[in-house]
């Protein structure tokens, strides 16, 4: 595909022969130069064109663009808020500035990594990434099986070069010299050469692992993508609040919302149960307000066919029941009601949770009553745990549970909508159709009630009783396949990334010389093939140690100064 | 207990400032004094010599031979020692406070963000340490002490909170890896973001411009620099790698996804594609040089962009700023 344009004759001469360099786009800094025959034909076929684009497709520097479009496309997915993970916030925006909204959402800022030009950018860029390690890949494979390339004629011009001469006779030099590299990982070769001036010589190259690292990580990031963008869609989320006693099968059915991934099906459920049987929470008092310390809710769970096991949810370790993920997410107070009609027959009776509203614990709630009355009932107000009344209700001033809990209710008559068969928010009121009798704005005072006190309803349509107090928490249901594929690519990511960037790729090379005067002159240098600071400190060790397997050594002066590192 | 520990880790977070300020003087009065050496060199040398790079061929760096191009190198001055004992003096202060904040909290103190810049500056002020022992780099004295006592000032005057016990969101063992592998990150690109800036001035000094600031003379050539700061950035992009992972992890076990585009996640993203487009342009023909060591400083002013307007100004998840 891409031509090397460097004649592997001439490289002979100077030891830089690129057979068993990586292969890389003809824009990278260590290859020959641009390929001038977009240049030198005028004109295109289509075929012509095809490879044209590929080629700047793949090129070092469209993958840089694309790398940086990346980054900047992501900046908008921080400045607006998001459906994916904010859902709440997309509304409040587009109540709040209902003109730009319509701008923004048309751009599609609000699902911004869904967007079609984001996802534009990035299968572009992972096209140009398969376009690009394809060919490298073939060919270090080749690499991987290739010899080190011939010993230049001359090393001086090379890191690190040194000489020394020796008793030890030219042979026995260049074996120790080959078995000195090899154990220090260096693959090797061996050239000899006659004519006047015979040499023996080890070529040895190491740090293949460099590329391999270098594919291993380009790979491994494709197969991140497809992990996360094809294989993550078999999975689903759910949301369930749990009161307190109530048993919760793992079916569609018995979930307060349910999302599933775009290949995900019922059968992907499994059939296990979850039962809240206690809820501890702590609490810590600093600077003039309560903080969260630690949340432990006390479950059972049961496998089909098995017995119920007692376990600890808490917020930063989920359970994990046969694939299946349960975390916890919220938590609060769910009032216990007793609604009765004039005679006393028990119409309703349940604990009701309700949604905490701030850090204390002042809860907001719901309670319908739409059989067994005169007329369909809903309550609608605040609980509030350690209460301080307020115009419009309560509010709470700690989040734990004193005697003075208060439920303050307003009552509602009326058509509460739950005959039509379309789905109610449990948690909220409609108030559309229905009338209020009791409550703030109302002749008629709320219902305040503490525990164990019984209120009776206007127009005597019956009796409330507040029986008592049970907690709740709410748990999120995920089941996602990917996070060990996940896993394992990260670890092949940072892996081959460490590989690649760390491991030094270099050639050195030792070549023996025998003398006229029955000494044997040897030769030493080394040749970075990319990034490697450390090649003339390698030489000059390599020389310290194969000089401690020979007899009589010394040092040549060399003729330049001696390098410096940079 | 703990509230006199805290107590004495302020006071040596403001000592350490202050030694730290000192420093910064001390180096600056470095740069003037390299300044009238470079000045009185060029002076002696009537002509300057050519810059000669050893190559072979298609950008194969054999070696950079040491060049007779008009820099001029001595012995570190009195000043530069000075400032750099005092870096050091002002460092073991710096780790005191951090552990007595660690004390007195009683865990690891990166949790808010006055935590954060307090572990944040003490690790770059330890990368610059730890790179002196493979290569000098004090003349980035006056840059690393500024930035310091610049972030570190601030985080103490605006950011100050009293110790708090960890949300249950943050107690996690990865948090503690997380955030420091994120922490020893940023001290990397710090110091590479400082070379960088270092690197364009010597490129703009060796096309002739900036005469303004003679002591660059005295720094290493343009393309040595370059090289210095893609090792040190290089160092940093791993451990930013890593941290990426880490939070991934955390996430994963927190939330119940490892990655759900919540706004520190996109930000930990943006600087990762960042560095990964830098480490690209060095070795794209055309972007190696200057638009590299853009690309370095971008990257370096996003983390810094991440650690103070993403922290105090945008809603997410990772609302740990403790404000
Ligand atoms: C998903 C987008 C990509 C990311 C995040 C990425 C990231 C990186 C990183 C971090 C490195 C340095 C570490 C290493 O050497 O392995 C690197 C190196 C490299 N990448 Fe990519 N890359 C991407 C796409 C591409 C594409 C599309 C190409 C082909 C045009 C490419 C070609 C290369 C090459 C040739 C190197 C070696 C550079 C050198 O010689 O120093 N990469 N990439």
């Amino acid at each position: 595909m891409v031509s090397r344009t460097r004649s592997d004759a001439t490289d002979a001469a100077d030891g830089t022969s690129t057979r068993s360099d990586p292969l890389r786009p003809s824009d990278h800094i260590d290859s020959a130069g641009p390929i001038d025959d977009s240049v030198t034909q005028p004109r295109l076929g289509p075929l012509g064109y095809v490879r044209f684009f590929w080629r700047q497709l793949t090129s070092m520097r469209t993958a840089l663009i694309l790398l940086l479009l990346l980054a900047l496309g992501a900046v908008p997915g921080s400045l607006v808020p998001q459906r994916s993970s904010d859902p709440n916030g997309v509304v409040a925006y587009q109540t709040a500035n209902p003109q730009s909204f319509k701008v923004l959402d048309s751009l599609g800022l609000f699902s911004t990594f869904t967007s079609p030009w984001f996802s534009a950018i990035y299968l572009l860029l992972f096209i140009s990434l398969v376009g690009c390690i394809i060919p490298r890949l073939k060919h270090h494979l080749d690499a991987l099986r290739a010899k080190p390339p011939k010993t230049p004629a001359r090393l001086e011009r090379l890191v690190g070069y040194a000489s020394t001469t020796t008793t030890t006779d030219a042979e026995s030099a260049i074996v120790q010299a080959r078995s000195l590299l090899k154990r220090q990982g260096y693959r090797v070769a061996r050239y000899d050469t006659d004519g006047p001036h015979p040499s023996l010589s080890i070529s040895a190259e190491r740090g293949y692992l460099r590329e391999s690292g270098n594919l291993v990580f380009h790979l491994a990031l494709v197969g991140m993508l497809l992990t996360v963008g094809v294989f993550g869609s078999f999975g689903y989320t759910g949301q369930r609040i749990l009161v307190q006693g109530e048993a919760f099968t793992n079916s569609l059915t018995d979930y307060d919302s349910y999302n599933p991934g775009r290949f995900a099906n019922e059968n992907s459920l499994q059939p296990f149960q979850l039962r809240l049987d206690s809820f501890q929470p702590k609490y810590l008092f600093q600077d003039g307000s309560w903080s969260p310390e630690s949340f432990n809710a006390n479950l059972s769970t049961r496998v089909p066919g098995g017995s119920w096991t007692k376990q600890l949810l808490q917020v930063n370790s989920p359970l994990s029941i046969g694939g299946t993920q349960v975390y916890l997410l919220g938590n609060g107070f769910a009032p216990i009601v007793t609604v009765k009609d004039p005679s006393g027959k028990v119409v309703y009776s349940g604990a009701v949770p309700f949604l905490s509203q701030d850090a204390n614990l002042t809860s907001a709630g719901v309670i319908k009553v739409p059989d067994g009355l005169a007329k369909q009932v809903a309550f609608q107000g605040f609980f509030c745990p350690t209460p301080v009344a307020t115009t419009t209700g309560c509010t709470s001033l700690s989040p734990y549970l004193s005697d003075a809990a208060v439920l303050q209710l307003s009552v509602f008559t009326g058509n509460l909508g739950l005959d039509k068969g379309t789905p109610v928010n449990a948690y909220s009121l409609n108030e559309d159709g229905l009338t209020k009798i009791a409550g703030f704005r109302t002749k008629v005072d709320g219902l305040q009630l503490t525990k164990g006190k019984t209120a009776q309803l206007p127009d005597g349509l019956g009796s409330i009783e507040f029986t008592g107090i049970s907690r709740y928490v709410s748990v999120d249901v995920h089941h996602d396949p990917t996070p060990a594929f996940a896993l394992l690519f990260a670890m092949l990511i940072l892996g081959g990334l460490l590989l690649s960037l760390f491991v030094p790729r270099r050639r050195v090379w030792i070549k023996a010389l025998p003398g006229k005067d029955g000494r044997t002159r040897l030769e030493y240098a080394g040749l970075a093939r990319g990034e490697d600071p450390t090649l003339a400190r390698a030489v000059s060790e390599l020389v310290a140690r194969h000089g401690q397997h020979l007899d009589g050594v010394t040092a040549e002066p060399s003729s330049d100064d001696p390098p410096t590192r940079t | 207990m703990p509230a006199t520990l805290a107590a004495y880790s302020v006071v040596a977070v403001y000592s350490a400032i202050t030694v730290y300020v000192i420093a910064f003087i001390a180096f600056a009065l470095d740069l003037s004094k390299r300044s009238a050496i470079a000045q009185a060199s060029a002076k002696a040398l009537a002509t300057p010599a050519q810059l000669t790079v050893g190559g072979s061929g298609a950008g194969t760096t054999v070696l950079e031979k040491p060049s007779a191009v008009p820099s001029v190198r001595g012995k570190a001055s009195r000043y530069q020692r000075t400032g750099y004992a005092l870096v050091i003096v002002g460092w073991v202060v710096h780790l005191t406070a951090l552990v007595l904040r660690g004390l007195a909290a009683g865990r690891v103190p990166w949790a808010n963000l006055y935590e954060f810049a307090m572990t944040g500056t003490a690790i770059m002020i330890g990368v610059f340490i730890f790179i002196q022992f493979y290569r000098d780099v004090k003349f980035l004295g006056a840059y690393i002490t500024g930035v310091v006592v610049l972030l570190l000032g601030l985080a103490s005057v605006n950011f100050y909170v009293a110790v708090t016990p960890l949300p249950p969101a943050l107690q996690s063992a990865w948090l503690v890896i997380h955030v420091f592998v994120a922490t020893l990150g940023t001290g990397f690109f710090a110091v590479g973001g400082g070379l960088s800036i270092a690197q364009l001035l010597q490129t703009r000094r060796e096309a002739g411009g900036l005469t303004r600031a003679p002591f660059l003379a005295t720094f290493p050539m343009a393309e040595v620099l370059e090289n210095i700061a893609y090792r040190v950035v290089v160092v940093g992009f791993a451990f930013w790698t890593f941290t990426l992972m880490a939070g991934a992890i955390w996430a994963e076990r927190a939330w119940g996804r490892y990655w759900g585009w919540d706004t520190k996640e996109v930000w930990t993203f943006i600087i990762w594609v960042t560095f990964a487009g830098y480490i690209h342009a060095r070795a794209t023909r055309g972007w190696r040089g200057s638009r590299s060591a853009w690309l370095a400083i971008i990257g370096f002013s996003a983390v810094l962009f991440n650690y103070t307007v993403v922290n105090l100004f945008f809603k997410g998840l990772h609302a740990y700023s403790g404000l």
